[in-house]
């Protein structure tokens, strides 16, 4: 609760401070504001309860998991240094809609109304639909900007006719008031049924799950690299904890229909996700087509739905963000050094020699790719670990089958970039700055300690 | 917070069944998902969001009615003031793209492939 005041406040100065403060130092002084936020975030351990007429709720783990979106934030803006020097750049604008994104976040990962479900959702979007045209000469970005805009919008309008339908149902907002319809008359479960598909859709549309997932190699690839990373692990992040609170608390009731719908929709990212990576050449669009199958892996914990899914998820989100973070940021650093047509290469040969060139950034690639594709000693093979267990354990043995050949296939993918890296080239040397050096440190350090250690965290829940 | 200040349900919604207005409604919002489907205009594509929107405006004011229960109007407001934000962002996001290629045909925009 505290973090959403902290950066609504500090967005506001942010802009002001654009003004009057030099472009260098603005980088700085919003890692002072996150890290302000993340550590006000921890005013609200052990105080569990509603807040503001019932309208967020405050409890531990919803602590922890705003934690996991914040500090996605302060890495991923640790990845900023050197970018944003240009004089039609505006770093102060890109740091404050970054920081009311993050508010967004917060929102829904707490929302215990579906109108704050909705404001957050269009805090976040809205911000975002601006930071991926921010690069304004780009026909790309241009491109990417206007179709994430529009998807969004029409995901946001079906996602409020879902509301309205839910509140058709059952009278309130309140996402607890989904367990009422059991016992009311037939024409308020149709409206809840309807509800019920609408939302989902809604918001699977958002968090990019297979059949709703079109637009996000097309944006990923179009928006800025460092845009890209903080829409692939905060959005995401954010979307699928709002789905598992509606799951647990508003739709629990009819698990046993919308589970096996559910399934099928999973199973199809997978495909999807993976099948069409393989044939990428362009590194943002392998990606986001990672990122599609690394959705159907976090719905998994949906159909799980015990006392550790939440937990499971918090890890899963918490070790893909890690992952993620340290592969857009070796990309970025990679790619901005080698220009093709006056913009960064973006192809998979970009990293043709890295080995040579930078051997450290190539080992936090190669961590980054095993963790994604989850090899044991990395935090992505516990992450799918627990997920998997979970939907085992409601009897989904099918499903587990498909996520352990679909993880085999994207090896092949994932070990693409690998491969480039011991390749022979005549590039110079790339030169990192010290903070995106930390960043990266700290990424590729965790990803391998959860790893060997993912009790450390998953204890926490 | 909110309790209940509508006394009465007007006179208009007795004699109307709630059917026929969530009929209305879902017909509207499947006006405005065909035509994002179909049209190549971008402000079109926009407008036909915004009907989509309407459509669920109404949905919430005739279930508010129906019920004497105010949350639904209030949601609705909330609904108005995000749309208006977005419209901006849009707008602006439309003439960007106007100002680089000169047309605002979204099948034109192609550069973006795998």
């Amino acid at each position: 609760m505290y973090p959403i005041i902290v950066f609504s406040v500090s967005g506001l100065l942010m802009l002001f401070l654009g003004l009057s403060v030099t472009k260098k130092s603005l980088l700085p002084i919003n890692l002072v504001f996150l890290i302000i936020g993340l550590l006000s975030n921890f005013m609200d351990w052990n105080s569990p309860g509603l807040y503001f007429n019932s309208m967020l709720e405050v409890n531990n783990s919803l602590v922890i998991v705003q934690s996991i979106v914040i500090l996605a934030a302060i890495l991923v803006a640790g990845l900023s240094s050197r970018l944003f020097e240009d004089a039609i750049d505006h770093p102060a604008e890109y740091y404050a809609l970054m920081q009311f994104a993050v508010v967004g976040a917060l929102i829904m990962i707490s929302f215990q109304n579906l109108i704050m479900l909705f404001v957050g959702l269009e805090i976040l979007s809205v911000a975002l639909y601006v930071l991926a045209g921010s690069d304004k000469r780009n026909l790309r970005g241009n491109e990417a900007s206007i179709k994430y805009f529009l998807m969004g919008a029409f995901a946001t309008g079906i996602l409020l006719f879902g509301i309205a339908m839910f509140y058709g149902a059952t009278g309130s907002f309140d996402i607890n008031s989904g367990s009422s319809v059991g016992n009311s008359a037939m024409e308020a479960k149709i409206f809840f049924w309807i509800g019920l598909v609408f939302i989902f859709i809604g918001l699977l549309f958002k968090i990019s799950a297979a059949p709703f997932h079109f637009w996000t190699a097309d944006v990923y690839q179009g928006s800025p690299t460092i845009f890209s990373a903080f829409m692939a692990t905060i959005v995401k992040t954010a979307v699928i904890f709002a789905l598992y609170r509606l799951a647990v608390y508003s739709f629990s009731y009819e698990y046993a229909h919308w589970s096996k719908f559910l399934v099928i929709i999973i199973a199809l990212s997978m495909f999807i996700g993976n099948l069409t990576a393989v044939y990428q050449v362009n590194f943002k669009r392998i990606l986001a087509y990672s990122s599609i199958s690394q959705a159907g892996f976090m719905l998994l914990s949906l159909i799980g739905l015990g006392e550790q899914s939440f937990g499971n998820l918090g890890f899963f989100t918490l070790s893909y963000a890690f992952a993620t973070i340290s592969a857009f940021g070796v990309f970025l650093i990679v790619s901005s050094n080698q220009l093709v047509d006056g913009r960064p290469n973006e192809n998979i040969d970009v990293f043709k020699g890295l080995f040579s060139r930078n051997p450290d950034l190539a080992i936090i690639l190669f961590i980054s790719m095993l963790s994604l594709s989850g090899i044991p000693l990395t935090s992505g093979f516990w992450s799918k670990f627990f997920v998997l267990n979970d939907a085992a354990s409601k009897g989904y043995l099918w499903i587990l089958i498909i996520g352990i050949v679909m993880s085999a296939v994207s090896l092949y993918y994932y070990f693409k970039p690998i491969r480039a890296t011991f390749m022979a080239t005549d590039a110079d040397a790339v030169s990192v700055s010290t903070l995106s050096k930390i960043t990266l440190y700290i990424c590729a350090g965790l990803t391998v300690l959860l790893g060997v250690a993912p009790n450390l965290f998953r204890g926490l829940f | 917070m909110f309790e209940s200040t509508i006394d009465r349900v007007p006179d208009v919604f007795t004699q109307v069944p709630l059917v026929n207005f969530v009929l209305l409604a879902t017909m509207l919002f499947t006006i405005g998902i065909v035509g994002v489907l179909i049209r190549k205009n971008a402000i079109i594509i926009f407008m036909s969001i915004e009907l989509m929107l309407n459509a669920v405006n109404l949905l919430l004011i005739a279930f508010s009615s129906y019920r004497s229960d105010p949350n639904g109007q209030v949601f609705v407001f909330f609904i108005m003031a995000v749309a208006a934000a977005e419209v901006a962002v849009g707008l602006a996001i439309i003439v960007m793209i106007f100002r680089n290629i000169k047309t605002i045909d979204i099948s034109l925009l192609n550069r973006l492939k795998g």
